[in-house]
């Protein structure tokens, strides 16, 4: 006669067990999520200024402080995803300035068809057209082969592969010569690993050109301004 | 041998992370190219397995049997996460270095496995023990895995350690025109390393082993013959 009353009984006490389990998971989510974000907040300041710390040290190796005297950070426009650098996010051109007069501007693009996918790379181009230096800030090319496109891992630490763009321009290099010597124009590569050194030539000439052809828009927008792309005139 | 000495040795040889359970493989076989980078991971691994068995160990009261596992991933991983927000903000100049290593130990179930077998049953003192002998553990045997594969591949050692200390740099020790031996730098070089030292280490246990059985016979053989000889005539 007394099942029914056990069943019941065995139904509810599940029931709180659920109930239960549940809570505790429940609480030990909640705190230490909170955790998570409290000290999130706490660094957060922190956090952005060695981010700031750290792309102006990038800036910093494509551009000498002495080639500018306007404040970098607040000189800079907003450049939406553009296929042609290989960015598929939104970036920032930088613009220095001397006296008052263009000096560089400083942007990131990318070569997407690296041995292992993106190399990403920041490039200052001054207002000649030329490269005043370029640099690879993040790739996946193999170590020991193909990652001499970084300096820090390049053996030869005298003259980097990556300097010899420096301080060259179209004037110098004609377009056709922006590419590696393997591809008949005038930039070495290392033998066996000519993947990686092409990518990042042919993504630094398309760069360059990119930004010589718009320098004087680009120079002479507002800051903060969002860079957009002029339809191709009839 | 008391708990503690053998909770240390458990961790570094008997119970070896890599060499005996073979765990946590990933992050590993990723990172140790050479020696900097497995040191690196290293330290940042016992950093975690060392809070991480703490705090599990503190909280084991509160956690219920059955949704223990979640709830450990969920302190693991928010302990990742505080922890490398933390060098983000406090150490910059050593996050660069080990910031993209510490996310990478929240897959290394070696952290999860010692929560589970250890933390989960043991008081603090011995939970927080385990986590850093199970961390030397590791350490040891990536540091060798990517020492090996660094002289091996590239015929140097400590090479990158600027990163860290910039007045050092790495030490050249086969002659500078080696030509380099680039599979031990992939991760096919990786797996015969391991592979090697795995075969080390059992090795090692075998001759232990044998030596200990010879002793044995050796030892009964005694006790009988000074029983026989013992033995009335």
């Amino acid at each position: 006669m007394s099942e029914p009353i056990e069943i019941a009984h065995r139904e509810s006490s599940v029931l709180r067990i659920s109930v239960r389990t549940a809570a505790i998971m429940l609480a030990f989510t909640l705190v230490f999520t909170a955790l998570m974000a409290g000290t999130y907040k706490a660094t957060e300041p922190l956090v952005a200024a060695s981010a700031l710390a750290e792309k102006l040290r990038l800036i910093g190796e494509v551009l000498p402080p002495g080639r500018y005297d306007n404040d970098l950070m607040a000189d800079s426009i907003v450049l939406p995803p553009q296929r042609t650098l290989g960015l598929d996010e939104e970036t920032r051109i930088w613009r220095a300035r001397k006296g008052g007069m263009p000096a560089a501007l400083v942007f990131e693009a990318a070569a997407l068809d690296g041995y292992s996918g993106r190399i990403s790379l920041i490039m200052a181009v001054d207002a000649d057209g030329r490269m005043v230096a370029l640099r690879v800030t993040a790739h996946k090319e193999t170590p020991g082969l193909g990652d001499y496109i970084d300096p820090k891992k390049d053996k030869n630490k005298a003259r980097p592969w990556i300097t010899q763009f420096s301080n060259l321009g179209f004037d110098t290099v004609p377009g056709a010569k922006w590419r590696v010597k393997k591809d008949g124009g005038r930039f070495d590569q290392m033998s066996g690993a000519t993947i990686s050194a092409r990518a990042v030539t042919n993504a630094s000439g398309r760069a360059l050109a990119w930004a010589v052809e718009r320098r004087d828009v680009l120079f002479g927008l507002p800051a903060n301004a969002r860079y957009e792309e002029q339809r191709s005139k009839p | 041998m008391s708990a503690y000495k053998e909770i240390a040795w458990n961790g570094i040889w008997k119970q070896n992370t890599i060499l005996a359970q073979v765990l946590g493989l990933c992050p590993l076989l990723a990172v140790s190219s050479n020696l900097v980078n497995a040191v690196s991971l290293g330290l940042a691994t016992i950093v975690v397995m060392m809070l991480s068995n703490f705090a599990i160990s503190a909280l084991r009261a509160f956690i219920p049997y059955e949704i223990r596992i979640p709830v450990f991933i969920l302190i693991i991983a928010a302990l990742v996460t505080v922890i490398d927000l933390a060098f983000n903000a406090f150490l910059h100049d050593m996050y660069l270095v080990l910031g993209i290593f510490i996310p990478l130990i929240v897959t290394n179930c070696i952290v999860l496995a010692r929560v589970e077998a250890f933390a989960a049953k043991n008081g603090l003192r011995a939970s927080t023990i385990d986590g850093l002998a199970m961390g030397i553990g590791f350490i040891w045997v990536i540091a060798l895995l990517g020492a090996v594969r660094e002289l091996i591949g590239q015929g140097t050692l400590f090479s990158g350690i600027e990163m860290i200390f910039p007045t050092l740099s790495g030490i050249q020790i086969l002659p500078a025109d080696y030509p380099g031996f680039l599979i031990a730098m992939l991760p096919p070089g990786a797996f015969f390393v391991l592979g090697v030292l795995i075969a080390g280490r059992n090795w090692l246990d075998a001759r232990a082993n044998q030596r200990m059985r010879e002793e044995r016979i050796h030892h009964q053989a005694e006790h009988a013959t000074e029983h026989a000889n013992s033995a009335p005539a």
